[in-house]
């Protein structure tokens, strides 16, 4: 075999040809179906997406979605900083609590379910760890504090994952710069702010955008431990669809799909763009 | 002395969250040996209204292996849907192995007419979850057949990007120089990728394996989206199944779910961060 144009193409083509047989062409014709009708198939413009957009379902979804992204990305990202901060002085026991933090990535949704019912039920054990503190407890599980259970589960899982990027982020801040600021005379602080935060604002980007499409994944906790109809604030986009699927109902499920991919499809270029200036 | 105390203020903390982290693991080893009585005693406040909270001990009074003889030897179904679970982890990194990789030299080591848009495009479906393909995967599964068997959870994965991704980016950082001498010595296109790129980029692709296993034996929305039949479902589907009143059981099948990717995961840890860190960001 011989280099020419081509090569590369024969290297690609059979997991190509894989990629638009079950994603790429199926997906165009979820396009297509999101401007037509789900019995019929006739042509009806935007008014899928009206319907969509005007959805009761769909508006308390997206915006359960948004707030959800909202709370919880500022806090893991934050957390996991000073984490990943905090481990580079801590020295031996450094290796040991990066894998302990990364644990929870390997422990499969379906086994915490169990321990999710036990910890967070009216009668579980948080409730009975606040009643002993004097603190009144909630029904996690049937009320709007659901949304803390689902914010809570999120940062358990991802935590690990953001310590390793932010340590990967903050290995490349050069030494030296810290040693001629320290002989000037800055503090600790003074080195974390001047040097640290601006030194790794590229990593940063990159670090909230793939969180945020790893808070996708939090479904499935919120799936296992309170099934379709979970309770109103932690009702997602994820449950919305799977709703949607299982009423057949096509005609939203293409506009509905076709949003939001254009939502990600947004945010990946971006990622590209902040990839490309470093 | 004042930086000690400074020293272990900001341990405590970092120590603190591995607990956390761990919990899960100790109450789950524990709860399985725990035996039925007491398991009911402690969650009773779950089922009456009578009050009181669910308390819960990391090591059990009574320690048994019952419910762990259950599990081996009079379940046939937990058996029936662990091989599921293998069967298709098993069969997506395989399929990941055999077209992924040939992908991920392809788009690394070649310049070639519309690469740019495929590499566009392969980082935009390696970021989409499930919900945004789920209508067009199941329009496709339906068109050849494949629904309600394992092939309909295995296939789309065989053809993921994200595992193209990561061994791409381990494909990219071999020397050019390295290729050149190989052509140089006569060596052809396919031979260069199979004696240089496969054993150079090894650790690429066991990142990707390592973090696709974890995805993999997980699997939730894809099996129930697409698997009508029970006996096909995997096992992170059939926990979830099992009733309060044989937590025992259900404590000992979790971990034994767990383990296999504990293990993996144990094995593969400096895969798995270098696997992370290679998916996010430009070295």
């Amino acid at each position: 075999m011989y280099r020419n144009k081509y090569t590369g193409w024969l290297f690609l083509l059979p997991g190509f040809l894989g990629v638009l047989v079950f994603y790429l062409i199926p997906f165009l014709d979820v396009v297509r179906r999101s401007f037509t009708q789900a019995v019929g198939g006739k042509f009806v413009g935007f008014s899928n997406y009206q319907t969509v957009l005007t959805n009761q379902a769909f508006l308390l979804a997206a915006g359960n979605t948004l707030r959800f992204a909202a709370v919880c990305l500022p806090l893991l990202i934050l957390i996991s900083l000073g984490i990943a901060v905090l481990l580079r002085r801590v020295g031996k026991a450094a290796g040991f609590l990066k894998g302990a933090y990364l644990v929870p990535l390997s422990i499969p949704a379906a086994s915490i379910v169990l321990l999710w019912k036990l910890m967070f039920d009216k009668q579980g054990m948080l409730n009975g760890l606040l009643s002993a503190l004097g603190i009144p407890g909630a029904d996690w599980m049937n009320t709007g504090a659901s949304f803390g259970v689902l914010v809570f589960s999120y940062i358990w899982k991802n935590l690990g994952y953001d310590v390793v990027l932010w340590l990967a982020g903050l290995s490349m801040v050069p030494q030296q710069i810290y040693e001629a600021a320290r002989v000037d005379g800055a503090g600790e602080w003074m080195c974390f702010l001047k040097i640290t935060l601006p030194a790794i604002r590229p990593a940063a980007f990159t670090i909230v955008v793939i969180s945020f499409l790893n808070s996708f994944k939090v479904f499935r906790e919120a799936y296992l431990v309170s099934g379709n109809y979970p309770q109103d604030s932690i009702y997602l986009l994820q449950h919305l669809f799977n709703n949607w699927f299982r009423e057949l109902s096509v005609d939203k499920m293409a506009a509905g799909a076709v949003l939001m991919a254009l939502v990600i499809f947004g945010l990946v270029c971006m990622l590209q763009k902040s990839w490309d200036m470093e | 002395m004042r930086k000690r105390i400074v020293r272990i203020v900001l341990v405590v903390p970092l120590f603190a969250m591995a607990f956390l982290a761990l919990a899960p693991l100790l109450f789950l080893a524990g709860g399985s040996i725990m035996g039925s009585n007491e398991i009911r005693d402690c969650i009773r406040p779950l089922s009456e209204g009578s009050g009181g909270f669910v308390s819960w001990r990391l090591i059990p009074l009574y320690p048994t292996l019952k419910h762990m003889f259950e599990l081996f030897f009079d379940s046939p179904e937990f058996f029936q849907m662990f091989w599921n679970s293998m069967k298709i982890t098993a069969a997506i990194l395989l399929g990941q192995l055999v077209f992924g990789m040939p992908s991920a030299w392809g788009l690394a080591r070649y310049r070639f007419p519309g690469k740019r848009a495929v590499y566009l495009l392969y980082i935009i479906l390696m970021m989409m979850p499930f919900q945004v393909t789920m209508l067009s995967e199941y329009l496709v599964l339906d068109r050849l057949g494949l629904l309600d068997s394992l092939w309909a959870v295995i296939l789309p994965a065989v053809f993921s990007t994200f595992s193209v991704f990561i061994t791409y980016r381990f494909f990219c950082g071999i020397p050019e120089s390295i290729l050149e001498a190989a052509r140089c010595d006569g060596a052809g296109e396919l031979l260069i990728f199979l004696r240089i790129g496969i054993p150079l980029g090894a650790a690429g692709m066991i990142s990707a394996l390592v973090l696709q296993f974890l995805e993999c034996w997980s699997l939730i929305e894809q099996p129930i989206t697409f698997l009508k039949t029970k006996s096909l479902w995997p096992l992170s589907l059939y926990l979830p199944q099992i009733s309060l009143e044989e937590a025992g059981f259900a404590l000992g099948a979790s971990l034994i779910t767990l383990l296999p990717a504990l293990l993996v995961f144990l094995a593969g840890s400096d895969y798995l961060e270098q696997g992370i860190v290679a998916a996010a960001m430009k070295e």
